[in-house]
C-alpha cells in the first residue's frame, strides 16, 4: 500500500543473525516488508527462509538451542527487546504452517482458540460473529456452518489449512506468517488459497514462504531470495522474476539449481 | 541324560544348518539361480532337524509314565488290591528308586523299584535311538529333496509363523487356565456359601473356620456371617482411592513438568530417578508404611488429639500412592511428549502462553493416553498386596475412616493361603472366590479403559 507514493513499511528487519548452537543459519538478513502486501520468501530448501519468518513472531523461543540477533522493527518496535511481550507480539502477528494442524478440537473451538486466550469477547453471541467473520474470510463458512462442532481433524487437508487461516486471522492480526501453507495440498486446494491470500491482503500484511517459484509470481507483490542463509536479492516480485541483478537469483528463477 | 541328549539334538541342528547352507553353496557354484538365499536351506534343514525331535520328545513325556506305570502293576492287577493301594505301592517303589523312601521296604516294594529302575534305562536307551535315527533320516530325506528350485523360503516363513503363534497361544491358554482353576474351586465354594452372603455381608471373618475339625462334616450354618466380601471390597476401594489421591495428581504433574516444562539436563537426571522408585520391590514400601509411615501418622494424629491406629488405611494408601507415581508419571510424560510439535507450535503462534497450551491443546489431545495411565494405576492399586498384608493389617472393619485399619482381597487371600491349608474347605476356597472378583473387577477396569481410550480415539484423531 503506498501513501501518497510512500511506501509504507510494517516490518524493518536489520542485521538479523540466527545461530542453531553454534551453526549460523542466518546472516545479517536486513529486510523491509511493506504493509497490505503479500512478500514471498523463495530459495532452495534449508536456505534459511523459515528461520526468518519464525524470527518475525519469535516462533524461535521454542527451540531451546536457537538464538537470535539483530533488530526486528515491527510498527518501530523492536520485538528482539526484552520488553516485548511475547503473548501479545503473537496475537498481533498470526502464523500459518506448512501442515495444516487444526487442534483436536471441535470446528468452532478451533477458531474461538485465539479470541478466548486473548479475552476477545464478552459474549457468547460475539464468539459466535469472531467465529463466523472469520470462517467467512477464510472462506470455509459455507462448507462447514451446519458442522460446527464436529472435530476439525476431520475435514480434507484444504479445508484443515483454510480452518487454520481462519484460527489465525480470529484475532485480527496485523500480520499473517505462512510458512509453505500449501505444499500438502492439491491443485485445487491450492488455487483457493492462493486467492485466499489475495483477498486477505487487504486487511493483513501477509509473508508467504513458498518452494513454488509459480507460487511466489502468482500471489505475491514483493519477492525475497535466500540461499545459504544469506539474503541475496529482494525487490519487487516483477523485478525478482523478470529481471533479476543477481546472477545466482537468476539462476534460481530459470530453475537452474535449488 | 535328557540334558546331553538336548545339547546333542541342538548341535545336530546348527550341524544341519551348515549342511543345508553348504549345499545351497554348491548348487550356486554350477550357476543355477537358487529360489531362496543360502540361509534359508540351512535354516530348512535345521527345521527338518527339530520338528521330529520335538514330536517325539512332546509324546514320550506324554506317554511313557503311563506305560511304565501300566507295565509295573500289570504284575499285580489280578491279586486283589484295590486301585488306591496299587497307586501307593507304586509311589512308594519310585521313591525307594529313587532312595528318598523312608518306610517299611516289603518284598513288593523292593521287586517293583527294580523293576521301575530297569524299565527307565530301557525307555531311555531307546529314546535316545528313536529321537536320533528319526531326526537323521528326515535331515538325510530332506537334504536329498533340496535342489535349486525346491521351495525352501516358504517352509521357514510357516514356520516362524507357527512358532510366533504357539508364543502367543501359549500366554493366552495360560490365562484361560487360570481362570478355569479360579472358577472351578469358585462354584464349589457357592456351593457352601450363598452367593447372596458373599457379596451383601458385611462380616468377614474367615478365621472362625478355622476352628472347625476336619473329621466333623460340612455345616454349612455355622459359616453364615463369615464370608461376607462387603467389607474387604470396601478396604479394597478405599485403600486404591487414597491411593489414586496421592498418585494421580503428583504423578500427573510431574510428568506434564518432565514433558513441558524440564530442559533437556533436569529431564535427563529426574526420570530415571523417578522410575527407580518403580523399581523399589514393594516389600520395602511395606515396611516403609509399617514401621515409619504408620507409627509417624500415630504420633502425629496423637499430638494433635486424633486416635490414629498404628496400621491405618491412611499409611498404607499413602505409600501406596507413592509407589504408583512413577506409572503415572512416566506414562503421561510418554503420551504428552508424544504429542505432536506440530500442535503446540499453532498454540503458541496463537500467543498462547505455555500453561494455556498445556490445558487446552495438549492435555485433551493426551487424554486417552493419560486415562490409561491412570487405570493402569488403579489396576495396580486394587492388585498390590505387600504394603496393605504390613501397614493396614489384616482385620476386615468395614469403615471409611482412613485413620482406621482396614484390609483388602489381596490381603485377605494372604491370609487364607498362608501356612496349611486343607483342598476342598470353603476357608480355602474363599481364596478362590475372592480371586475371581478380584480378576472380574480389573477385567472390568480394563474394559472401561479401552473404552475411554476408544472413545476419545475417535473424537481427537
Amino acid at each position: 500500500m503506498r501513501k501518497n507514493g510512500v511506501k509504507m513499511i510494517k516490518i524493518k528487519a536489520k542485521d538479523v543473525d540466527v545461530f542453531y548452537g553454534k551453526k549460523q543459519a542466518l546472516f545479517n538478513i536486513s529486510l523491509d516488508i511493506e504493509e497490505n502486501q503479500v512478500t514471498a520468501l523463495i530459495g532452495p530448501s534449508g536456505c534459511g527462509k523459515s528461520t526468518f519468518l519464525r524470527c518475525l513472531n519469535r516462533m524461535n523461543d521454542v527451540i531451546d538451542i536457537c538464538s537470535v540477533k539483530g533488530e526486528i522493527l515491527i510498527n518501530d518496535f523492536n520485538i528482539n527487546d526484552k520488553s516485548c511481550d511475547v503473548v501479545r507480539l503473537r496475537e498481533k502477528i498470526g502464523m500459518v504452517f506448512q501442515k495444516p494442524n487444526p487442534f483436536p478440537k471441535t470446528l468452532y473451538e478451533n477458531v474461538s482458540y485465539g479470541p478466548t486466550i486473548h479475552g476477545m469477547a464478552q459474549s457468547k453471541q460475539e464468539m459466535d460473529e469472531i467465529v463466523e467473520t472469520s470462517l467467512k474470510k477464510a472462506a470455509l463458512w459455507e462448507e462447514v456452518k451446519d458442522r460446527l462442532h464436529e472435530p476439525g481433524t476431520g475435514l480434507s487437508g484444504g479445508q484443515q489449512q483454510r480452518l487454520c487461516i481462519a484460527r489465525a486471522i480470529s484475532v485480527r492480526p496485523e500480520v499473517i506468517l505462512m510458512d509453505e501453507p500449501c505444499s500438502a495440498l492439491d491443485p485445487i486446494a491450492t488455487a483457493q488459497i492462493e486467492e485466499l491470500i489475495d483477498e486477505l491482503k487487504k486487511e493483513h500484511t501477509i509473508i508467504i514462504v513458498t518452494h513454488s517459484m509459480a507460487q511466489a509470481a502468482r500471489v505475491s507483490q514483493n519477492t525475497g531470495f535466500f540461499h545459504l542463509g544469506q539474503l541475496i536479492e529482494h525487490g519487487s516480485t516483477d523485478k525478482i522474476f523478470k529481471n533479476p541483478d543477481n546472477k545466482k537469483t537468476q539462476d534460481y528463477i530459470t530453475g537452474r539449481f535449488g | 541324560m535328557n540334558l546331553i541328549l538336548f545339547t546333542f539334538i541342538v548341535l545336530l541342528g546348527f550341524t544341519s544348518y551348515y549342511f543345508g547352507r553348504k549345499k545351497a553353496y554348491k548348487i550356486q557354484s554350477t550357476k543355477k539361480r537358487l529360489t531362496a538365499l543360502p540361509q534359508f536351506y540351512g535354516y530348512y534343514l535345521a527345521i527338518w532337524c527339530a520338528i521330529p525331535a520335538f514330536i517325539i520328545f512332546s509324546l514320550w513325556a506324554i506317554f511313557e509314565p503311563t506305560i511304565v506305570k501300566l507295565l509295573i502293576l500289570s504284575d499285580y492287577s489280578n491279586q486283589g488290591y484295590l486301585d488306591d493301594e496299587l497307586n501307593l505301592l507304586y509311589e512308594k517303589s519310585k521313591a525307594l528308586s529313587r532312595g528318598q523312601f523312608t518306610g517299611e521296604i516289603t518284598p513288593f516294594i523292593e521287586a517293583s523299584a527294580e523293576k521301575y529302575l530297569s524299565l527307565r534305562s530301557i525307555a531311555q536307551s531307546s529314546k535316545v535311538v528313536i529321537v536320533l535315527s528319526a531326526i537323521i533320516a528326515s535331515v538325510a530325506y530332506a537334504y536329498k529333496r533340496i535342489s535349486s528350485n525346491s521351495r525352501t523360503r516358504e517352509p521357514v516363513e510357516k514356520f516362524l509363523n507357527a512358532v510366533l503363534f504357539t508364543a502367543s497361544l501359549a500366554a493366552i491358554l495360560t490365562t484361560v487356565g487360570i481362570v478355569f482353576s479360579l472358577i472351578f474351586q469358585t462354584i464349589d465354594f457357592f456351593k457352601v456359601i450363598p452367593l447372596f452372603d458373599f457379596v451383601f455381608g458385611t462380616h468377614w471373618y474367615p478365621a472362625k473356620a478355622f476352628v472347625r475339625d476336619s473329621s466333623e462334616a460340612l455345616d454349612p450354618t455355622m459359616y453364615s456371617d463369615t464370608f461376607g466380601a462387603v467389607p474387604i471390597f470396601a478396604g479394597t476401594f478405599f485403600i486404591a482411592f487414597i491411593a489414586m489421591c496421592v498418585a494421580i495428581p503428583i504423578g500427573l504433574m510431574s510428568g506434564i513438568y518432565l514433558a513441558e516444562y524440564a530442559s533437556t539436563k533436569v529431564r535427563q537426571y529426574a526420570k530415571p530417578l523417578i522410575e527407580i522408585l518403580a523399581g523399589i520391590p514393594t516389600v520395602v514400601y511395606g515396611f516403609f508404611a509399617a514401621l515409619t509411615v504408620g507409627p509417624f501418622l500415630k504420633e502425629l494424629g496423637t499430638s494433635m488429639g486424633l486416635e490414629v491406629s498404628a496400621e491405618s488405611a491412611l499409611a498404607a494408601g499413602g505409600v501406596m500412592g507413592i509407589m504408583i507415581i512413577p506409572f503415572i508419571s512416566s506414562l503421561s510424560d510418554d503420551v504428552i511428549t508424544s504429542v505432536p510439535q506440530s500442535l503446540r507450535d499453532g498454540s503458541y503462534a496463537m500467543g498462547a502462553t505455555k500453561s494455556e497450551t498445556i490445558k487446552r491443546v495438549i492435555f485433551p489431545a493426551a487424554l486417552p493416553g493419560i486415562v490409561g495411565s491412570i487405570l493402569l494405576g488403579v489396576s495396580r492399586a486394587i492388585g498390590e498386596t505387600m504394603i496393605v498384608v504390613m501397614a493396614s493389617g489384616l482385620a476386615a472393619n468395614l469403615t471409611l475412616n482412613p485413620l482406621e485399619s482396614t484390609s483388602t482381597i489381596t490381603a485377605q487371600i494372604v491370609v487364607i493361603l498362608i501356612g496349611d491349608q486343607a483342598f476342598g474347605d470353603p476357608k480355602t476356597q474363599a481364596a478362590f472366590a475372592l480371586g475371581m472378583s478380584l480378576f472380574l473387577v480389573t477385567l472390568c477396569l480394563n474394559i472401561v479403559a479401552l473404552r475411554v481410550v476408544k472413545k476419545y480415539r475417535e473424537k481427537y484423531e
